[in-house]
């Protein structure tokens, strides 16, 4: 195959038909065969590993729950760039595996490659982790789902809340988007809930996966008497490791983090996409419409608060319960005025509240009172 | 004719030797080698749809190259293509915003002077670096790279954000009107045109213009090059410069023909590839089109490897790098085999050699 590369032009040869030879091959591939009985065909695609304590990991758990279903099939591809690499996997699951649904989650995977690859392939499902889906503009085999991870987040902010003993947190996060600031202003609500003199340090890390820059902020972190840390970043690992290793407090996020701080873990805010997953994989098998857009928080099962770590007060656990109380019976609201940024602004006034599903929740672009840190990164 | 033969024979030597270390470290993992190599090959170039997953892939890897190949003819080890492809299709994207209205033919060329202009300018900086403040342009390189795409980030998630892009900042679209397509019915997009054309061109420069050969000269002894007249710094800051613009075009080929927006996927790592490439080529601009298939082939089998073998996706990288560690290695051999002796007294004999050999 080199020799022909070498003496001819090569794209002329591949692209036109690529002579019958080759596409016979192409279609004698055992995928073919491979999936002949009647299983629900599942691809997932992840944008970094599988074990990063984090982000990709929380979907590998879900994929891992429904691969052990015995009537699913599922296949999975990890490091998948967000260039037209994925639309290549995208493919390749579709023509060699015959996925039936697809799952790219990572966030920057639906601008333009799902939405390129879903019009090509009408007969197959994509679903995006985030919620980006637009009945008005977006085809219909397309849909989203997300959590409403900032309500264990809210949990972890009691608990810090109540163990910080220097009044200051830490957050270490990637860019400032509605939904990172979200995390942070609840996480820094929760814990002034518990402490209104407590102040949430923030400070951006410019990329989801920058693990020299987030080790150096958690370190200065801690050399500033800050004494619990979280992060919103593709893997808490390093936040996580370095809070141990430094005996300050760590709250995880995406995954159970405890076994990176067993003495230090308090609690964290993970996914549990496994619920999501099994959901749409029934939805298949039994020939049910799939909805084009799936959200969910505690009371879904979509999102849950990690084990609390050996170190929590009974303080801590017993106001962070009655607060998941009220989120599993739906009575919790975050969002409800008198709230004001951290400039000064009043940005919902006294007698507003807004409810964890409103869409103005999902453009935020302020942080709140007791924030130290600025949204321009 | 000697030497272009002692080439294809040491690497296709080389490939096959490293063939049988993958094999051995296949079989380590617990895998028949053969399987994997049959699905590396069903991956890379056994379907049609393979064929176009691997050239789509080899494309961007051979601009890259390039902005190691050229200044490495003059003896630079330069890294900065990532940082030229970060430039390139940032400053393309914004002209290509800033044209929206003007169509196709006008958007698409002035995006890729612009973006070629921009990966020159910081490439060139670190050859000018090199030459005028004794800056090593391995570093001063790499240190661009992080420059530029610190740049990138602030100006994407800041001043230049679309407002309707929340959750992944980028620029304003250049427009679907705007964007390069395909090439004839495939899914490869006009990218690998533009890679196989810059690779030939720049052969054509390196090996057959007075500008190439004086660059070639410099590589060889930069003093001597001095010596005899020619401009030193500015050959230097030039192979730089073409280097860059040469990366910045994989730049604006992913603004234009995939994202059609700058954002943070624009620093997907075909720089650092790229410096593979270069290497597995020799320095040699005609040798980075198949190579730069070679790897593109091997990353595009890199999700089947996943799907049917179960193994990792580092087991791409251990490939490349084993293929790339016996190259390298390879380099020992050349000189060493006397397969015609009677040939070599001959050309010592020629006329032409009116020096003692040493």
């Amino acid at each position: 195959m080199t020799r022909s590369i070498r003496n001819g032009i090569p794209r002329r040869r591949f692209i036109q038909g690529l002579s019958a030879g080759m596409a016979m091959a192409g279609l004698g591939f055992p995928g073919s065969n491979l999936w002949a009985d009647s299983k629900v065909r599942m691809g997932f695609i992840y944008v970094g590993p599988r074990d990063d304590y984090g982000y990709n990991q929380a979907h590998f758990e879900g994929k891992t729950a429904v691969a052990a279903l015995d009537w699913t099939k599922t296949v999975d591809e990890e490091n998948v760039p967000e260039t037209i690499e994925v639309q290549k996997t995208m493919e390749s699951m579709i023509n060699l595996d015959e996925a039936q649904i697809l799952f790219p989650t990572s966030f920057g995977y639906f601008d333009p490659h799902i939405l390129k690859i879903a019009k090509q392939n009408p007969d197959t499902m994509f679903l995006h982790c985030g919620g980006l889906w637009d009945a008005g503009k977006h085809p219909k085999n397309v849909g989203s789902y997300f959590g409403y991870i900032d309500e264990p987040v809210y949990l972890s902010g009691i608990v810090a809340g109540h163990m910080s003993k220097t009044g200051k947190l830490g957050y270490i996060a990637a860019i400032p988007i509605p939904q990172v600031l979200r995390n942070i202003n609840n996480f820094t609500m929760a814990a002034r809930s518990v402490n209104p003199k407590i102040t949430t340090q923030v400070i951006f890390t410019g990329g989801w996966s920058n693990p020299i820059k987030e080790a150096e902020a958690a370190n200065s972190m801690v050399d500033q008497g800050i004494d619990v840390l979280t992060c919103h970043v593709d893997s808490p690992k390093v936040v996580v490791e370095t809070a141990e290793k430094r005996g300050v407090f760590s709250c995880g996020y995406h995954t159970d983090n405890s076994a990176l701080a067993p003495k230090g873990f308090l609690t964290g805010a993970q996914w549990q996409w496994s619920t999501v997953y099994k959901q749409y994989a029934e939805m298949i098998k039994n020939k049910a419409p799939i909805p084009n857009l799936v959200r969910g928080g505690i009371k879904e099962g979509i999102v849950t608060s990690s084990p609390y770590g050996s170190a929590v007060t009974a303080a801590a656990k017993e106001h962070a319960d009655k607060v998941k109380a009220k989120f599993m019976d739906g009575s919790m609201q975050v969002y409800v005025g008198p709230i004001n940024d951290n400039k000064g602004n009043t940005v919902i006034p006294a007698g507003k509240s807004y409810a964890q599903t409103d869409m103005w929740l999902e453009s935020m672009d302020w942080l709140v009172e007791g924030v130290i840190g600025s949204t321009k990164a | 004719m000697g030497k272009p033969v002692e080439t294809v024979i040491i690497t296709v030597a080389a490939l096959l030797a490293s063939a049988l270390l993958v094999a051995l470290f296949i079989a380590f993992t617990g895998n028949n080698p053969l399987d994997v190599f049959y699905t590396i090959y069903r991956g890379a170039f056994g379907s049609s749809f393979s064929w176009q997953n691997t050239l789509v892939r080899a494309a961007p890897l051979m601009l890259a190259a390039l902005c190691t190949v050229i200044p490495a003819r003059l003896g630079l080890i330069v890294i900065g293509g990532e940082g030229a492809i970060v430039v390139g299709g940032l400053t393309a994207a914004l002209t290509g915003i800033a044209l929206s209205d003007s169509g196709p033919w006008i958007v698409i060329p002035a995006m890729l002077i612009v973006g070629m202009l921009a990966g020159g300018v910081l490439v060139g900086t670190a050859g000018a670096l090199k030459y005028y403040r004794g800056v090593n342009e391995t570093i001063s390189s790499l240190l661009l790279n992080y420059i530029s795409i610190a740049v990138l980030m602030f100006l994407v998630v800041g001043p230049l954000k679309d407002p309707a892009t929340l959750n992944k900042p980028s620029t304003f679209s250049i427009g679907d009107a705007n964007m390069l397509g395909s090439i004839g019915d495939s899914s490869v997009h006009w990218g690998l045109a533009f890679g196989v054309a810059t690779c030939v061109l720049l052969w054509f420069v390196v090996r057959h213009t007075t500008a190439g050969f004086a660059g070639d000269v410099v590589g060889g002894n930069a003093r001597a090059a001095k010596l005899v007249g020619l401009p030193v710094g500015p050959l230097v800051v030039a192979a730089c410069a073409v280097g860059g613009a040469a990366a910045a075009i994989a730049g604006v080929i992913e603004v234009a023909a995939v994202h059609g927006r700058a954002n943070g996927s624009l620093n997907a790592g075909y720089g650092y590839a790229g410096i593979l490439v270069a290497f597995l080529a020799r320095q040699n601009p005609l040798a980075v089109i198949p190579f730069a298939i070679l790897l593109g082939g091997i990353r595009a089998s890199g999700g089947l490897l996943q799907r049917v073998h179960d193994l990792p996706d580092a087991t791409v990288l251990v490939i490349q790098g084993i293929i790339f560690v016996t190259i390298l290695a390879s380099d020992l051999f050349y000189g060493r085999f006397q397969w015609r002796p009677a040939v070599v007294p001959a050309s010592v004999a020629t006329p032409t050699t009116t020096q003692p050999a040493q």
